[in-house]
């Protein structure tokens, strides 16, 4: 257990020797992954719906890349974040860490599932016990892990000073004691304890002010060089997910709608979900104001999702095929990561949309939201 | 609400540095740093103490035998002679025996409602923390003693079990059980679904770590709280079986007790009579404001 | 027409001023008295706001900016509270009214929305139902009177269906329905001064639009004044005629939303402008402004953003400096910067050359 709490402080280099798939394989491959949630009611408690929250979902994260994951609130990129740890059982699909399977009899148990993988949670009054010293709540997964209280307790301090918060003066605070971002910044030292190489960041900096999220996103992006991360950058602020991914997956009431690098998908958004939402970010000029919203209403309800393709009822190019036929993604998992896929039949070939491109060209229709 | 030597820009002057630090305080610390200017609190835990010391001193302070009767002086009012506080309808000594009586009565307060609280907690953080099935098979057992009033089932309980001590103190933790159980089974399941619970399950900790380091820690407080506020509701409770006669029986000295073999006698000596009664409310306000005061000081921002 | 000035600039205004504004702050100090510490979370705020404006308060958590527009509604705590100064809002002197007159202008004319509508209404009523309420309270008007105009409250905020939503309890509309459900009760007495705070914070970037959208709207049909409080510098831009920038319970700039968003001169503006994220080189860190706001409870002598500015010098930590105005009517106070051509142009050189720190 010593040798793990010693990795943990030393910055590692070029080649990880944690490493045991090769530099080309992915960190994490997430298969086919489901989850419902049953709505149970009336006197028997019996299923009366299903809230698909996660709805057969694959991709792959690159070792050392930051994928970001967005979509509004209810979109199920919480309910992923929390399938991905283990916090909440999967229906359906496979994980595979590094090469290995998770959770099989041949692959990773769950422990090493534990290590590897670690959570940093939005700031909150209940992202960490309020009744312990944020030393001890950081020092409680090495102990957790076996490590001796001393030496966890050693460690805890490191990566206190590591996040930039000095273990003598913080170290026995308690939570309320602290400002948002230092207990962030508490937060980020917690997941690091186990010395994991996949860090799921949850909204970890929505809640910050705009200052301390600059300070967060500097220290994340510190953190990751140092200690070789990789990271899934969930959020819904568009700005900060462009401004830290390398790759972008958009989520659309429980389904990825769009894959691709960073770029690309700012640059060429494919799918009108993601257009839409690309025209909500809002300009500093008070001379380029938003007239009409780019999006109206609300997502609809995941309870009984819509039929066809489930962004039909807010899409300006709503045809008679999108309500009766799911479109595709395409195969995530064999495309390659400069790969730039869309789930919308305006995309692909021969699917039926009056938009969609003649099996020959390729051009492909974009959609200027009513705001620009 | 100090500083973080941290981002891009270089820390141009120390004084980022500079912030006063607040001092570092335990959690209960600072909870008595806040009970410490609260005067009601302070004053009432002061009667507590002083009711409890007295009744643990009872034996040494008592002027005379609690259970001596004096056919010649039955219901002396207050002050009469040698009797402080005058005596009752067997003239006995009333101080004697509010002293005496205090012993059962602030017993059958605490005891019962410690029991009761190691117990309904024990369950309502199991049912809590485990949600599901045995949340509900816990859950719903306590529900069928929480549909009856407590003072028809501790009188349904009693009355199956007999009187005495022994049997009064279980009538009394059965009759606690449900509602501490109730609050610890809340308490636990808003705890269990913070994210730091998320977080320690992450790092591979077992159940029972969880539940003894985060759980534990945090459903105390309003455990504790709530409990506190029953030892008055038990004190009346024994009292109102002694009334009964379901509890102690005469002529033990119980303040219940008291009041039920005096109350005849009321256009006699109205104040004497009162006595017992006074004492139960004293101890029952005392106990509420203290753990009301508790309850404000435990509030800690999170 | 000069309809909003900062108060600042009064003295320096030649009797101008014919006209009175709407609402009048001055010189307004809020600090919060416990056992263990004072907490001065304002520190003399003035401004003015004339009928149909906007005015933004930006400022980060702590910057006092919510606590000085509750005071406009005396919704701090009477006992802990000590509020000296000065507000005036039409012809009522908020500091000095009844407690009965002040209930009567709460919602009659200052109304107010918040971040968190859930906590604004009454999760046992239905919607219909809290704001008839309202209105029959301020209007003495019967029961179904007061339904009809729940119902086209509703309307104009644009609800859908709304005779279905009159019925609906709170929890039962989606976040952004109910932002609008607050924003109805709000209006529902036609108040002539709309406070925000922060209502579109926890809304998604698409809801959010919509809201921001509506409220210009609704603002500018009703010819309300709003102040609407925020940290979102994007959302200001949006909404704002005037923009207040606020720290440490003082305001340290103040003009025109365009002024001050596209040429902040206070270096705290421009810090927030840089490190707020957007569109930066990846792979260089963003700009951030090093350590946390000051204690409230114990303020630094001088500017109050001096210890984590870097242009500071050591005048700065001696006085605040006074607010410097120029002819748009840009207010600014940092010592740093003085009025060139009727401008106001920073000059980190100012005060003092031989304590010129390292370039942004």
């Amino acid at each position: 257990m010593t040798d793990l709490i010693e990795t943990s402080t030393t910055p590692a280099s070029g080649s990880d020797p944690r490493d045991r798939g090769g530099p080309a394989q992915p960190m994490l491959i997430v298969e086919n992954i489901k989850k419902y949630f049953p709505i149970r009611a009336g006197l028997l408690n019996r299923k009366v719906a299903e809230v698909k929250a996660v709805d057969d979902i694959s991709f792959y994260v690159l070792k050392g890349e930051t994928l970001g994951v967005v979509g509004e609130s209810g979109c199920g990129k919480s309910t992923l974040a929390r399938l991905l740890m283990y916090l909440i059982d999967k229906d359906e699909g496979n994980l595979i860490l590094d090469g290995d399977p998770v959770g099989e009899k041949l692959g990773v148990p769950l422990e090493g599932l534990r290590r590897s993988l670690q959570m940093v949670f939005q700031d909150s009054y209940s992202s960490l016990n309020p009744r312990l010293p944020i030393e001890q709540s950081i020092a409680y997964g090495p102990k957790v892990q076996g490590a001796k209280p001393k030496a966890a307790k050693e460690q805890a301090r490191a990566l206190l000073d590591q996040v930039g918060l000095m273990p003598d003066r913080f170290g026995q605070r308690y939570p309320h004691e602290l400002s948002g971002g230092q207990k962030q910044r508490v937060n980020i030292a917690r997941a690091l304890a186990l010395d994991p190489r996949l860090l799921i960041l949850d909204e970890a900096v929505s809640a910050l002010d705009k200052s301390v999220e600059a300070q967060v996103l500097n220290l994340l992006g510190e953190l990751k060089e140092k200690l070789n991360l990789t990271y899934i950058f969930i959020s819904h602020d568009l700005h900060v997910v462009r401004f830290i991914s390398d790759r972008v997956l958009v989520m659309y009431l429980g389904q990825v709608v769009e894959i691709g690098p960073v770029e690309k998908i700012y640059e060429d958004p494919k799918h009108p979900y993601t257009q839409a939402l690309l025209a909500c970010r809002l300009s500093m000029d008070p001379d380029e104001r938003v007239e009409a919203a780019p999006l109206a209403g609300d997502p609809p309800n995941p309870v009984n999702p819509p039929s066809g393709c489930r962004f039909h009822t807010r899409c300006p190019y709503v045809e008679d095929v999108c309500m009766s036929k799911m479109p595709a993604l395409g195969d995530v998992l064999r495309a390659d990561p400069e790969t730039h896929l869309a789930a919308c039949h305006m995309v692909h070939a021969g699917s039926g949309h009056s938009k969609a491109p003649d099996a020959q060209s390729q051009a492909l229709p974009v959609w200027h939201g009513e705001a620009r | 609400m100090t500083d973080i030597p941290a981002g891009a820009i270089p820390v141009p002057t120390p004084a980022t540095q500079g912030a006063p630090a607040s001092k570092v305080r335990s959690y209960w610390g600072s909870v008595w740093n806040r009970l410490r200017y609260d005067p009601v609190t302070l004053f009432f835990l002061a009667v507590i103490i002083l009711i409890v010391l007295s009744a643990i001193f009872a034996p040494w302070l008592a002027p005379m035998d609690p259970e001596k009767s004096s056919m010649a002086n039955r219901l002396r009012p207050i002050g009469y002679k040698k009797y402080l506080l005058g005596t009752d309808e067997q003239g006995r000594d009333m101080l004697s025996r509010l002293l005496w009586g205090g012993r059962i009565s602030l017993m059958m307060g605490i005891l019962p409602v410690l029991f009761a609280t190691l117990i309904g907690g024990a369950f309502g953080v199991v049912a809590g923390y485990y949600g599901g099935k045995v949340n509900m098979v816990i859950m719903r057992t306590m529900d069928i003693f929480f549909a009856f009033p407590s003072v028809l089932l501790a009188v349904a309980i009693a009355g199956s079990l007999g009187g005495g001590i022994f049997n009064q103190m279980l009538t009394l933790t059965v009759v606690l059980i449900p509602p501490i159980c109730r609050v610890a089974e809340t308490a636990t399941s808003q705890v269990r679904s913070l994210d730091f619970v998320d977080a320690a399950r992450a790092s591979g900790a077992s159940t029972v770590s969880i539940l003894f380091t985060h759980v534990l820690i945090n459903v105390l407080s309003p455990v504790l709280v709530y409990s506190s506020t029953l030892v008055s509701i038990s004190i009346i409770l024994a009292s109102g079986l002694s009334f009964l006669g379901l509890g102690v029986s005469p002529p033990t000295a119980d303040w219940g007790l008291m009041l039920s073999t005096l109350r005849q006698a009321i256009y006699v000596q109205p104040l004497v009579t009162a006595l017992p009664g006074i004492a139960i409310l004293i101890t029952s306000i005392a106990f509420n404001l203290v753990s009301d005061g508790l309850r404000q000081a435990m509030d800690v921002k999170t | 027409m000069n309809e909003m000035r900062s108060p600042d600039t009064l003295a320096s205004e030649p009797h101008g001023a014919t006209v009175e504004p709407y609402v009048r702050v001055k010189d307004l100090t809020v600090r919060f008295v416990s056992r263990e510490a004072t907490v001065k979370a304002v520190n003399g705020v003035s401004f003015d706001l004339d009928k149909g404006q906007v005015l933004c308060v930006i400022g980060e958590s702590g910057s006092g900016k919510s606590v000085m527009m509750r005071s406009l509604l005396r919704l701090h705590p009477k006992k802990r509270t000590v509020i000296e100064g000065s507000m005036r809002v039409g012809a009522d002197e908020i500091t000095s009214v009844s407690d009965k007159k002040m209930s009567e202008l709460r919602g009659s004319t200052i109304s107010m929305i918040f971040q968190e509508p859930m906590t604004a209404l009454d999760p046992l009523y239905t919607i219909g139902d809290q704001i008839a309420e309202t209105v029959m309270r301020h209007e003495k008007i019967d029961r179904d009177a007061a339904w009809k105009r729940a119902l086209e409250l509703l309307e104009l905020v644009r609800v859908p269906s709304p005779e279905r939503r009159l019925k609906a309890f709170p929890h039962e509309l989606s976040g952004g329905l109910r932002q609008r459900a607050m924003i109805a009760v709000a209006l529902s007495c036609r108040p002539s001064i709309l406070l925000a705070d922060e209502p579109t914070t926890a809304l998604d970037a698409s809801v959010q639009i919509q809201v921001l959208v509506l409220l210009r709207k609704l603002q500018r049909e009703m010819g309300m004044s709003m102040i609407f409080v925020t940290h979102d510098l994007g959302v200001a831009a949006q909404i704002a005629d005037k923009v207040a920038v606020m720290y440490a319970g003082r305001i340290i700039e103040y003009g025109e939303a365009r002024d001050v968003l596209m040429h902040p001169q206070h270096p705290y503006t421009k810090a927030m402008l840089s490190s707020t994220v957007k569109d930066q080189d990846k792979g260089k860190p963003l700009e951030a402004i090093a350590g946390t706001p000051p204690d409230l409870r114990a303020l630094p002598d001088g500017c109050s953003f001096a210890p984590r500015c870097k242009y500071a010098g050591p005048d700065c930590k001696v006085a605040m400096p006074d607010p410097l105005i120029d002819g748009r009517g840009h207010m600014v106070r940092c010592s740093k910067v003085r009025v060139m051509g009727g401008l106001l142009m920073f000059d980190e050189g100012m005060a003092r050359p031989e304590t010129a720190l390292e370039p942004a």
